[in-house]
């Protein structure tokens, strides 16, 4: 927080800056036609029905206009015709970390995933580029049928659960970037939870970019089975290029009667990532499914993570917090479509600019005809540190009928001269006390992220901090 | 394209062909009259009669028109309004505010009434067309000077190139006038199509209470496309009331402008009681320091009647601050739209600036729509925004139901109460009173 921490933060900033040259086994080359499907439907030995859905969510892709006629134009520096759509070393992950290739283990040893794994999580999945690198189960959890996956295995080796929920809650046609991802969707988690299973621990999942130009579209499709109960962490990493990346990702969420989820994400991409990402879940009686999400890096963030309430009594949270420094925009927010009666969302929304840094909150909750007992609260609440930074809020509200109770509260604010005053009284130095002040902006939001993460995000935020005062 | 050929104007998807056929100037020279206007206006509604053609209508896919009833802007059917029948009848329904300085009616855009006795010395209330040939400076500096920026570009092109006459206040510097001055606008005839104007401008220092009414003279289905601009100097204060009771079969468009200098001070209250789909656009722009903006709503929505409204406070200056607050009651299928925007420019620090919308739903089949929000570029900003949805409160429903209230008389009495608390915000007690007996009367109490 203070001076004193610094070499720590320092060593913090350059984890995920790096990269390794890398001779990969298979590369789609760059620019995306029927033919790059059909090199990853290949490669990857799709069963027919996959290969079909691909070529189905590239039709939808090229149909679709880019939503810049409500979202930023900055879109439209995207190159599709640049980006490298699949990049992989091998395509069966490794069950013992020993057998990871050593260029691809430097990489994850650098960002600390096994000494996470063995410390306490009960599973971990690492995607490096398009292909999961590593992936292993506890064996506690595995025993309890539970089933921690990358998604090319899921669709191989468990058909019946997976061909049931892919693309169901989110279609490919939902929005262009998904419809893309459905076209070259490559790793990612698939993870099915069975009747009454409670997983202890979190699952966990890193991502992390290492070329150059190119694009990473995992898709993750987690399904809680009636009663179970289950943490999912992603954390996201990619060393800063000169030309920029593209990480657009779909993620499924089912929660079946009585299920719980909560799906965490950091995202920390390189200043140079767009990223794009589409995540909803889909919750059923008495279900509830809880997304906390925070966002500090990349270079544009739109993500509005969703939850359908679609049985009586479920119940959808999403937690946000958003960091734009300078140059980065975080369009972030979330969507509620209560879909039965008695269901409830709950949206509390942080964001923070800094510098010429813009964050945006943009939010749906949409309550149909003849529900009752629907109850929404949403919360945005924004920090403006410099002159040059800027918030927009942009919420679209629809209740249709009586019996429903739906509010949205937003304000922004500063940090007010008083509090840095005083604290600087008491020996603080100026960046001090802002960071100290941001950090007690968000600490309630901070407080719900599991223990290391909460600390790393403290430290992400006081990093940002440094130079934006004055 | 000549000023004749209209029949030869034609735009591949622009459905209104009724407005198409009508002569560019109801009186115009063909019919062996002579225009009011002067000449470089009608040459100017020439413009923006090319402008309304070249323009698209609006798209599902424009955010202005998010969740809005595009079926609703064909216009096709309406015809240029004709002179009305009775002039006298109206004349003697017009009675609004008992204590008035001066009233002026319009019957089918044509003045057809003018009581300026109670006005003080140097106030103008004339109507637009005799503005712009007395008053040319001021007409040209103030008319419709900024761009319709909320989505109706196309249909303010058309409303300046139809315009056929409308009301102009100016009051100059220094002079208050106490008593509020009401101006009528009446439409009659089936699919007729009227283009209301009141334009105000008030000097440094100046004070004004401005009641505009827009009233179906029948039952009819009829199109109003209306226009306000309200001009405050430094210093001044401007009360705007406009009173909408077009009939249940209107379709209308109301689009404000309010710009305020220095220290200004404006309150602007829109009623909302006819109409089958009503478009509200209120665009503030708070122009010098210590300027306020205050944007008013009560909407009474019932049957299948859509109000659409969007809403624009736009801080240029330091020290300013907006309020903003519409309150909806939702009955039968009513749909309600409020889309509000609160921007503070780049230079506008220590703003205040507050949105709040309320729907009230009082049917299952009723649908409101919020869109509230914030787009802050400068610091040092106070600014919050609320939109709520909720339904009668049982517990002061089963209070009144104890005491031998029928439970409808509850239901519009809570109602009432919720739209007095906009009332309140108006600093006129007598226009108060006044504004709540009429929704005393609207509510049947």
């Amino acid at each position: 927080m203070s001076t004193e921490t610094k070499p720590d933060i320092d060593i913090d900033r350059s984890v995920g800056d790096f990269r390794y040259e890398m001779e990969y086994a298979y590369d789609a080359g760059v620019g995306l036609s029927e033919a790059t499907i059909d090199y990853i439907s290949d490669v990857k030995d799709d069963p027919d029905w996959v290969r079909a859905f691909r070529k189905e969510g590239y039709r939808k892709f090229l149909e679709k206009p880019m939503p810049t006629n409500w979202a930023t134009k900055d879109l439209e520096n995207i190159v599709f015709e640049n980006i490298r759509y699949y990049l992989s070393q091998g395509q069966v992950p490794k069950r013992s970390w020993d057998d990871v290739p050593d260029d691809i283990k430097k990489t994850f040893e650098r960002l600390g995933i096994p000494e996470q794994e063995r410390k306490f999580l009960s599973g971990v999945e690492a995607q490096f580029d398009s292909e999961a690198a590593y992936s292993n189960i506890k064996a506690a959890v595995g025993e309890q049928g539970v089933i921690f996956v990358g998604s090319t295995e899921g669709l191989k080796e468990h058909p019946e659960i997976f061909k049931k929920w892919f693309g169901k809650v989110i279609p490919s046609g939902d929005n262009k970037f998904s419809a893309l991802n459905s076209a070259v969707f490559s790793g990612g988690s698939f993870i099915y939870v069975p009747p009454g299973v409670k997983v202890k621990h979190p699952l966990q999942a890193y991502f992390r970019i290492n070329a150059q130009n190119f694009g990473q579209f995992e898709r993750t499709l987690i399904i809680a089975d009636e009663g179970a109960e289950l943490t999912y962490m992603e954390g996201c990493t990619a060393p800063k290029f000169e030309t920029a990346t593209l990480h657009s990702a779909v993620v499924e969420l089912v929660a079946m009667k009585g299920a719980k989820i909560q799906y965490i994400t950091v995202q920390n991409w390189s200043s140079n990532v767009f990223n794009l990402v589409t995540k909803r879940g889909l919750a059923h009686e008495d279900a509830e499914i809880k997304w906390i999400d925070c966002n500090i890096g990349s270079r544009l963030t739109m993500k509005y993570p969703g939850v359908v309430m679609k049985g009586k009594g479920a119940r959808g949270e999403v937690v946000s917090i958003a960091l734009s420094g300078d140059g980065q925009h975080q369009d972030t927010g979330a969507k509620m479509i209560h879909a039965a009666d008695n269901t409830t969302s709950n949206i509390i929304s942080k964001s923070i600019s800094l510098g010429t840094g813009r964050s945006t909150y943009r939010g749906m909750v949409h309550v149909p005809k003849h529900l009752k007992g629907c109850k929404n609260n949403t919360e945005c609440d924004a920090l403006l540190i410099n002159t040059n930074s800027r918030t927009d809020t942009y919420p679209a509200i629809s209740v249709r009928g009586q019996g429903n109770a739906v509010q949205h509260e937003a304000s922004v604010s500063q940090i007010s001269s008083e509090q840095i005053f005083y604290m600087q009284q008491r020996g603080l130095s100026e960046a001090a006390a802002m960071s100290l002040a941001v950090n007690g902006f968000v600490n309630d939001l901070v407080q719900q992220f599991p223990m290391e993460y909460s600390v790393e995000l403290k430290r992400l935020i006081d990093l940002e901090m440094e130079g934006s005062v004055g | 394209m000549t000023l004749s050929a209209t029949s030869e104007i034609r735009v591949q998807d622009t459905p209104v062909r009724g407005i198409t056929a009508l002569p560019l100037h109801h009186h115009g020279s063909h019919e062996g009259h002579t225009s009011p206007w002067p000449e470089w206006f009608q040459h100017d509604q020439q413009k923006a009669w090319d402008l309304y053609e070249s323009l698209p209508m609006p798209k599902r896919n424009d955010e202005p028109w998010r969740f809005a009833n595009l079926k609703a802007l064909d216009l096709s059917g309406f015809q240029p309004a004709t002179p009305v029948q009775d002039e006298a009848a109206l004349i003697a329904r017009s009675s609004g505010f008992a204590d008035l300085a001066a009233k002026l009616i319009f019957a089918n855009d044509a003045v057809i009434h003018r009581d300026v006795t109670g006005l003080p010395a140097g106030v103008l209330l004339l109507p637009l067309e005799q503005a712009a040939t007395e008053h040319e400076e001021l007409f040209q500096k103030h008319f419709m000077s900024t761009e319709a920026r909320l989505g109706s570009k196309k249909f303010a092109a058309l409303h300046r190139a139809r315009l056929r006459s409308g009301a102009f206040v100016h009051v100059p510097k220094g002079v208050v006038i106490e008593q509020p001055i009401e101006i009528w606008h009446w439409v009659e005839g089936e699919n007729a199509a009227i283009f209301p104007h009141t334009l105000i401008v008030l000097g440094e220092g100046a004070s004004a209470t401005v009641i505009d009414r827009f009233v179906s003279s029948r039952d009819e289905r009829s199109l109003a496309l209306a226009v306000n601009d309200l001009t405050l100097g430094a210093n001044s204060r401007l009360s705007y009331v406009g009173v909408q009771e077009w009939s249940d079969k209107a379709t209308a468009f109301h689009l404000n402008t309010t710009e305020v200098q220095r220290d200004g001070l404006s309150t602007a209250l829109q009623m909302n009681f006819g109409g089958s789909y009503i478009r509200g656009e209120s665009d503030s722009h708070l122009l010098g320091e210590g300027s306020r903006s205050v944007m008013l709503s009560i909407n009474p929505a019932s049957g299948t009647r859509e109000i659409d409204q969007r809403t624009f406070q736009d801080h240029f200056s330091p020290r300013a601050t907006s309020d903003l607050l519409y309150h909806n009651a939702l009955a039968d299928s009513s749909r309600t739209i409020f889309a509000g925007l609160i921007k503070v420019e780049e230079a506008a620090h220590e703003t205040d600036a507050y949105q709040k919308v309320r729907n009230l739903m009082l049917s299952d089949e009723a649908e409101a729509n919020s869109m509230p929000g914030l787009e802050i570029l400068a610091d040092n900003v106070r600014c919050t925004h609320g939109a709520t949805s909720g339904e009668l409160n049982e517990d002061e429903l089963f209070y009144m139901l104890a005491r031998g209230i029928p439970p409808k008389q509850a239901a519009q009495l809570i109602v009432r109460g919720f739209f007095g608390t906009v009332l309140e915000r108006l600093e006129n007690e007598g226009l108060q009173t006044h504004l709540g007996g009429l929704l005393d009367r609207k509510l049947n109490l």
